[in-house]
Order: C-alpha cells, then structure tokens, then sequence
C-alpha cells in the first residue's frame, strides 16, 4: 500500500509541473502582456520598469520561469493589485472561511443524503423511490446560484429567519484566533459568537451543498439495492441476525465504499460551488476573493490561487484514494488464497 | 415421532408485470425425520433452491406469492412473522450456500461473521464468543483457527471458505441444516472432504440435512432418502437404494445413465439426457418432461400425472421405466436411455 | 470489407437462455448477438421503446422541445423587441413595472419588456450550449480516439494533458480560459467547452480501449485491415450510445456553466444581447426590490438543462445493455 501512494505521489509531480508551466504561460498570454498583467492597469511607465526588472521579464523564458519555480515553492506569489498584500497572506486569511463553508456544505449533503437514499433504497420501487430519483435528478440540474438566491430571498429577506449575507453579525463581539469563527467561539468561550457564525452558515451550506446531496441520495439508494442483493446479505438473513444487525453491518458497511469515493470526488464541484456561494451570500472566503480579482484583473491573485487551489485539489483526490484503499480490506490486507 | 419437516404441497410463484407469474415450485411435497439426511435433486431450474428458501422464509416479500404449508415439528412456518423466523434461524433451521466467495461479507472478518451467530442466539460476548468461534473453525477443519479468525474471506481458499460457512450454520446446533450445492462451486478434491465433513457434522449433532445437488454422485453417499424433481414437482422419491437400484422415473433413469461409470468400456458414448431444461410442457397441459423423455407416450402429453404412492416410492408417470422382474430381458437404465 | 462472421466472434447467446435456478425456465428466444455494425440499430430500436413509457424521458424530451422550439421560434413569439427600451418611462427610482396584461413579466431595470428577453435568452443558451459541447466532444473524441488507438506513449501524454485539465476546478479552468480569450461570450464559450473535454476525452479512450481487444477487432486487424479504417467504421459507431448520453448531460451542464460565468461577469456586457447569465448578474443589485428579475432567467436555465439532464439519464438506462432483458 505504501508503494502504492508513493507511486501515486510521483505522478503528481509531472501533473503539478505541467500546471506551473501553464500558469506561466497564461499570465504571459493575457491580454495587455504580462508586466500589465502583474500591476494591473493603472501602472505607470516606470512602476513597469521596475516591475520588469523585479520579475525579469526581459530575460529568457526559461530563465523566468525557473525563478517562478522558485518562488512559488517559497509560497511568493507576488502581491496583489487590489489589496496590495501579499498573495498568501490574504489566501490564509480567507482559507478558513471556505473550508468552513465547505464542511458545514458537506455536513448538510453527507448527514442529509445518506439516510435518504437508504430510505429511497428501502423503500424500492415505492413511491419515495421514484420521488427521490426525480428528486435527486432535479437537485443535480439546479445551480447553486438559483438555490441560493432562491434561500436568500424567501428565508433571510422575506421570512428574516437567517441572515441574508456576511460571516457574522457585526455587533456580537469576537475574537478570532483561528479565523475559524464557529471553532474560535468555542475555544474563547464566546458562544453567542460560535452561534451567530452558525446561523451565517445554514442558508450558504445548504445551497452549496444541494447538488453533493442529490449526488449522494442518487449513490447511495444505488450502492445499497446493488448490495442488499449480494449472496453475503442472503447469508446473513439466514443466520437469523436482527434486521438491524443486517442492514447495519452488512447492507451498509459495504454500500458506504462506494459513497465514500463519491464523497470525495465531490470536492471539485464544492469548490467550484463555493465560488458562486460566497459571492451569493456575501461571504469573505477565496472564492468571493477570486471573483473580485476577476472583475478587478488581479492576476497576482488569479494566478497564485489557481496553482494552489489546483494542489489541493490534487491532494485531496489523492487522499481521497488512499483512504478508498485502507477502508476495504481486500486493498487493504491483500494477498492470500484466492 | 412426529416428522421434523414436513412440507405439504409447497407453491411458489414470482409475479411479473404484464405477463403471467412464473411458477417456480408447483405442489411440492416431502419431508424429514429428525437426523434423516434426505436428498433433493434436479437440474437448473427444476425448483430446488427456491423450494429451500421458502422453508427457510428467505424469499422476498414483494412479488413473490407462496403457498401450501411447511411444518417444523408441527410448527407452521409460513405462517410466521419475519421476526419470528429470525428467531428460528440459527438454532433451529440453518443454511448452506453454494459459492462460498459470494456468500462471505468481504469487509468483515471471519471471526466476526461467526461470533455474530453466537452473539445473536447463545448469547456469547467477548473472550467466549471468539473462543467458541476458534472451537468451531477447528471443528470444521481449518487449520490455525486462532489465526483465521482475525482474516478476510479472500485471504482464505474455496475449501476454506465453505467450512467456515459450515461453522456458522452448525454454531447454534440448529435441528435442521439445508445445504444448497455446497461444493458445486469447489475443486473435485474438496468436494469430498466438504461432503465427509458434512456427514460427520450431522451425525455428531443429529442434525437433519437436506441435501440439495444435481450430481447424484453427492446423493449415493449421504441421503437416507431421495427426492427428484422437475419442472417444480416431485417426480419420484424413494429410499436410496430403491432409487439407485430401480429407477422408476425416466428422468431418474437418464440422471443416472449420464453419469459416466468406471465399468464401462472404454469406447462406450455418454449418454445424456436429450434437449435442455428449457424444454418444458406446462404442467396444467400434461407432463412437463414429455418432450424430452423416450418413453413418451401420447397421454403424456394431454395429461399430467399424479404422484401415485406405491409405498417403497412415489412417482409422478405414465410410462414409468418397468420394474426388473417384469421384463425378461430387463433392459438396464443406460438401455433404456439410449 | 471481409469480416469475420459476427455471430461467431461475439459467442453468440446461449442456446435456449439459462434459466436461473428457483425459477421454472420460460423458453425465450435469445437476444441475438450484437455484431459491428447491428449493435447501433438493435440497441436503437429497443431503447426507443423503452424511452417511449418512461415517464421521466418523457419530460425531459418535452422540455428539451420547448426549449429548443422557443429558441428557434423567438422572433415569432417574443411580443416586443428584446432592446427596446419601451418602458423606459415607467421607472421610478425603486421600482420597475410589474407583470400587467401588456407585459406578461414587466419590465427590467432599463425598461426592456421581460418575457421578450426571456424568450431570446432561449437562443443565446442553446446556441453556446450546443456550441461548448461540440467543442468539447470534438476535441475529446479526438484526444480520446488518438490515446486509445494507438496506446503507449501516445496515451500517456494525452491522458497526462486531460490529468492537469482535471487538475483544476472547472470553474477556475474556465474562468481563466476566458480571462485569456477576453470577456467576450464567444471566450465564456470556448472556456467551457474546454473544460469538457476531460469527459469526452475519457469516455473515448476507454471504449476505444475496450474494443480493441474485442473478438471482431482483432479478426479484422488479423485480415491486415488499417488500424483507421477499423477504428472509422467498427469502433466509433459502438461508442455511440454513451457519447450520445454524455453528450445530452453535457449539454445541460454546458448551458448551467456558461450562465455561471456570465453571471460572473466574464462574458462582458453586451446590452443588446439578452443571455440569462448575464440578466441573472444585473438582477443581483435589485433582488429585494424586483426578485422577478432573477428568478425568471434562473428558471428559464434550470428548465432547458433539466429537460436534457432528465433526457439524458434516461437515454443511459434505455441503453445499458445490462438492463436487457
């Protein structure tokens, strides 16, 4: 197993190399030259001049771009235009927001959609079956954008049981240590603030986690027909087990490797979805930073953030994996009589 | 002594949408006495498995209708809820697969799919239910039983397999053990090991076996008695030796003319039964091996027949193969089918 | 072209259908064994019928119809020109003409009649819908067939191409492809079509893949036919059936993705070409006060892409061959 990860490790490297170069050639390919690119419109001849020296781009590509190599293994992305601080300084202070985002997302889909689709499941070729096919089919298609205004304007502006925008209300105090807010409240003890961060999150988690769920009921109401039918279950019924035992340890045990890899093949579409949410509903996190750096042509940022959103991505797939691997034994342990 | 089984014109019929119900058992009568070993035999599709898990209640509740009676000890068992069933599975009824790789949850290791037996129906926790589990493997002749328990089902061999399949079906000492083509799926070797362990398990504990196969090879040296079916009905049934000695039925009678003999010459072709199971009259209209048989009379086919009891056997046919003293001449089976 | 007989090659069904045991054998006929060139129509035949009866396909196929009939039908059914600013007079400084017996939608924030826009949105979605797809599919059909084809190095190198493609969110991919092509609708376009092209590309090489070490492909390699001519005439026409499921999925997910990055404003503003992306975006500002504004186009999008999404899941279940019976 441990040469396993390592070889998949190694391919990553020719994958993430490849992403470096492209990167690089994308900012030298955008529109007004990549000096433009990097200081954004507004800079002034000699503003670009230095620009050109500090990033040597009068010297040969090759050259360029092992020093951009070089800077990005020592997280230097440049600064960006907007905001002038530094690349990475800003990915880590909004980082926590979209993983936060993104868990409370996965929490609704995974705590949601699990319970359904066994339901829809049990219940096969029953009424709550085909609904939740339909249902599921329909969740997919809607796009996050459409579900999040439609939460936002119902809930948070016409019924006001949730804030419509923002990360937290402004007058609760708080401090932030993690810059996780819901975990900071707890540590500092200040759980009105833990709450009120909470409360932030409902409307965005849903929207962001609606497609995940449809996909997740849709995988799971699959994997647990397809196994309620092995010979394994009929043996076990034949034991006489509980029904409970039955669907616990043997129906779903074995239901859940197939979910889990969807599981974790959800992250690209979190996201991707998490971009729109936050612009959405508000929310300070990187993808609302990505969008603004859109609109105010900031490649600094564009560029540092898609190298490293595309390495964790990456990463998170891998592990995703790797862990499909250490839950079913038979990759596990291996090996034996066949 | 009153019978141990006793099943009573057992009908089993799977509903189909938009076309007839396909009947898989058709008034199927036969029964045990305690510790009898009692064979059921027949080919693909003649109803012998579907006829074991009605006894057994492991048929689906939906679209399945069953009819008839089965009697355990006087007890009827269709009229039992699931619940109750489940409380008869394991120390009273208990089963044996036939592809112990399918059968096996792979996820979960040996020692807990025996432990749970004893957990569910003696009660044994802990330190006890694994040193029973370890008892019981040993019994069924798997090598380093301490070490198997903590194993996957594919680390283990077929052979291996099947006798921890056997163990949990033996852990609770169930009255009646039903064992559908256990080593079907098994190297030629091991079939007869499965099978001297079969017969040791049963005398052991007194166990009633059913002995369901297609090999009447596996029958000649386990059964007391022997059921052979067709198209969903008994066709004959007699004591082992009648039936071995004297086949009645010509169906009996071409199962054990295809059997290739050692005693034959060299250049003597096999002679197997004409057409293929496929080849079905309906009951309702006449006899439903009469397109296959060669002694097929006109009757046959207009008119099915009875099982008329003539005390040593039952037999359902018009035109049954003659007994040896009413003919000079007597023709062997192996004539006969030719 | 010589080929081999295809009921041989394929090992034709079992003589009278094995029957499962428990089950008294009914005699069917067996299903005839697919060939090179009669598993199009086959499959086709019996995947109709069973789209026929399926109520879900059936939706999805009439709102597939809708949409594409107003897209084309615009013109004719749009009461009043999308540009127009009629109502123009109308706007008070917070708020905007409500849906009334002229105006079915009302108005938008300039004063354009909303249905009319609506109904020429239709247009702009199916056309870089279809347009991302084609794009999408071409370009993976070729990736895909040139990596399954000829296998080894050539295969590394693509799928290691489609890997970093992968590599990124497609949504950021998108986004920076259209910030390289300028924000136009045609970059937005081609962004998403590009971030397809994993799919198509996969898809391709793996029943490429597949085939070529199928019974047929190797008789007709072993009577020295050209590896093009058999990939042509026998391989592609059995990948049909899941390149035109991915194809209608696609679809839907293309018209969802384009809106997406309009709403995000990489498709510029161009005020005379009404798009449902770029009216969800205007509307943003204006949600509490005239949410009609951002409804309408939402709806509009997720009709079209449920229509081919309910379509296309359909067509994957009318035409698993698993499935027949």
């Amino acid at each position: 197993m441990l040469r396993y990860a390592i070889r998949r490790l190694a391919l990553l490297v020719p994958i993430l190399l490849g992403l470096s170069v492209l990167l690089f050639v994308w900012v030298r390919a955008l529109p007004g030259g990549p000096a433009q690119a990097l200081l954004g419109e507004h800079g002034s001849p000699d503003a670009e001049r230095q620009v050109r020296i500090a990033y040597g781009l009068d010297r040969p590509l090759y050259v360029q771009y092992w020093s951009f190599l070089k800077r990005t293994v020592h997280l230097d992305f440049g600064t960006s235009i907007r905001t002038n601080q530094s690349v990475t300084s800003e990915f880590l202070t909004r980082f926590p927001m979209t993983i936060e985002l993104t868990v409370a997302a996965l929490i609704f889909a995974v705590g949601l959609g699990i319970p359904l689709g066994y339901l829809a499941a049990r219940k096969h070729g029953r009424f709550l079956d085909h609904a939740s096919v339909v249902g599921s089919l329909i969740g997919v298609t809607i796009p996050v954008f459409f579900l999040g205004f439609l939460l936002k304007y119902w809930v948070a502006i016409k019924l006001g049981w949730l804030p419509p925008s923002g990360r937290s209300n402004e007058r609760i105090i708080a401090t932030h240590p993690t810059n996780f807010y819901v975990l900071d409240g707890l540590l500092t003890r200040e759980y009105d603030a833990s709450w009120d961060a909470i409360t932030h999150l409902i409307l965005p988690a849903i929207a962001l986690g609606s497609i995940p769920l449809a996909i997740i009921v849709r995988i799971t109401r699959a994997a647990v027909i397809d196994v309620s039918h092995e010979d394994y279950v009929r043996t076990a019924e034949a034991k006489g087990l509980a029904r409970s035992t039955v669907s616990r340890r043997h129906i779903l045990r074995n239901a859940m490797l197939p979910v889990a890899t969807t599981i974790g093949l959800q992250t690209g579409l979190l996201l991707s979805g998490a971009i729109l949410t936050e612009i959405v509903f508000g929310l300070p996190g990187i993808g609302s930073f990505v969008y603004h750096a859109i609109q105010n042509r900031d490649y600094p940022v564009l560029q540092g953030f898609i190298l490293i959103i595309a390495v964790i991505y990456v990463i998170v797939n891998l592990l995703v994996d790797l862990s499909y691997s250490l839950i079913d034994p038979r990759v596990r342990v291996g090996g034996g009589r066949g | 002594m009153s019978r141990l089984l006793d099943v009573t014109d057992l009908r089993v019929a799977f509903t189909r949408r938009g076309r007839p119900d396909m009947r898989a058992v058709d008034g199927v009568s036969f029964w045990l006495d305690e510790g009898e070993t009692v064979g059921l035999v027949g080919e693909s599709g003649s109803g012998k498995s579907v006829t074991s898990l009605a006894v057994m209640g492991l048929l689906p509740r939906r679209g399945v209708r069953v009819g008839g009676r089965v009697d355990l000890q006087g007890r009827s068992l269709l009229e039992l809820s699931p619940n109750q069933m489940r409380d008869l599975r394991g120390p009273e009824l208990a089963m044996v697969f036939q592809d112990p790789l399918s059968s096996l949850n792979p996820v979960l290791t040996i020692g807990l799919q025996v432990t749970e037996v004893l957990r569910r129906h003696r009660g044994l926790r802990g330190d006890a239910a694994r040193k029973e589990a370890t008892r019981l493997l040993d019994r069924v002749g798997i090598p380093d039983p301490s070490r198997r328990i903590r194993e996957y089902p594919h680390q283990l061999s077929g052979g291996m397999r099947q006798r921890a399949l056997i163990a949990m079906a033996v852990a609770c000492r169930p009255r009646l053990l039903i064992a559908d083509e256990p080593t079907t799926a098994l190297d030629v070797t091991i079939q007869a090991q499965i099978l001297e362990l079969l017969r040791e398990l049963v005398t052991e504990q007194g166990t009633a076996l059913v002995l369901i196969t297609h090999d009447l090879g596996v029958v000649a040296g386990l059964c007391d008695r022997v059921n052979v079916m067709y198209g969903g009905r008994i066709v004959e049934q007699a004591d082992r030796r009648t039936l071995f000695a004297e086949p009645r039925h010509p169906y009996t009678g071409g199962l054990l003319a295809s059997i290739p003999r050692l005693d034959s010459a060299g250049d003597v072709p096999l002679t197997p039964i004409p057409g293929s199971p496929t080849d079905l009259l309906a009951w309702e209209i006449g006899c439903a091996f009469a397109p296959r048989c060669q002694r097929r009379l006109d009757e046959c086919q207009t008119r099915a027949p009875e099982l008329s009891d003539e005390g040593v056997r039952r037999l359902r046919c018009h035109n049954p193969l003659p007994l040896r003293q009413e003919s000079t001449s007597a023709p062997t089976a192996t004539e006969v089918a030719r | 072209m010589a080929d081999s007989d295809p009921e041989a090659t394929a090992g034709g069904g079992s003589a009278g259908g094995a029957a499962v045991d428990g089950g008294v054998a009914v005699a069917e006929k067996p299903a005839p064994a697919p060939g090179p060139a009669e598993v199009g129509q086959s499959l086709g035949r019996e995947a109709f019928r069973r789209l026929r009866r399926n109520p879900v396909a059936i939706g999805g196929a009439v709102l597939v119809l809708l949409f594409v009939l107003v897209a084309i039908l615009a013109p004719l059914l749009a009461p009043y020109d999308p540009v127009d600013q009629i109502l123009k007079d109308q706007i008070r400084p917070g708020s905007f003409p409500g849906p009334s017996h002229e105006h079915w939608l009302g108005s938008d924030s300039l004063g354009r009649d909303e249905l009319s826009r609506i109904l020429f949105g239709a247009r702009q979605s199916l056309l870089v819908g279809v347009l991302a797809t084609t794009v999408g599919f071409a370009v993976g059909l070729l990736l895909g067939t040139l990596a399954g084809a000829f296998g080894g190095w050539v295969d590394n190198l693509v799928m290691r191409v489609v890997d970093i493609l992968l590599s990124v969110p497609s949504l950021l991919l998108a986004i920076s492809i259209a910030a390289l092509l300028g924000q136009r609708l045609i970059s937005v376009t081609l962004a998403v079509g590009v971030a397809q092209v994993p799919i198509f590309a996969r898809l391709l090489r793996g029943t490429m893949l597949a085939e070529r070490e199928s019974d047929y492909v190797l008789a007709a390699r072993s009577l020295g036919i050209r590896r093009r001519s058999i990939v042509l005439s026998h391989v592609l026409p059995n990948s049909l059936s899941p390149v035109l499921v991915q194809g209608t999925l696609s679809l839907a997910t293309a018209i969802v993705d384009v809106a997406a990055l309009s709403f995000l404003g990489l498709s510029g503003a161009d005020p005379d070409v009404p798009e449902w992306g770029r009216m969800l975006a205007e509307s943003q500002t204006f949600l509490s006060t005239a949410p009609r504004l951002a409804f309408l186009p939402c709806t509009a999008i997720v009709i079209a892409a449920l229509g081919f999404t309910l379509l296309g899941e359909s067509l994957r279940e009318a035409l698993d061959p698993k499935l027949r019976r």
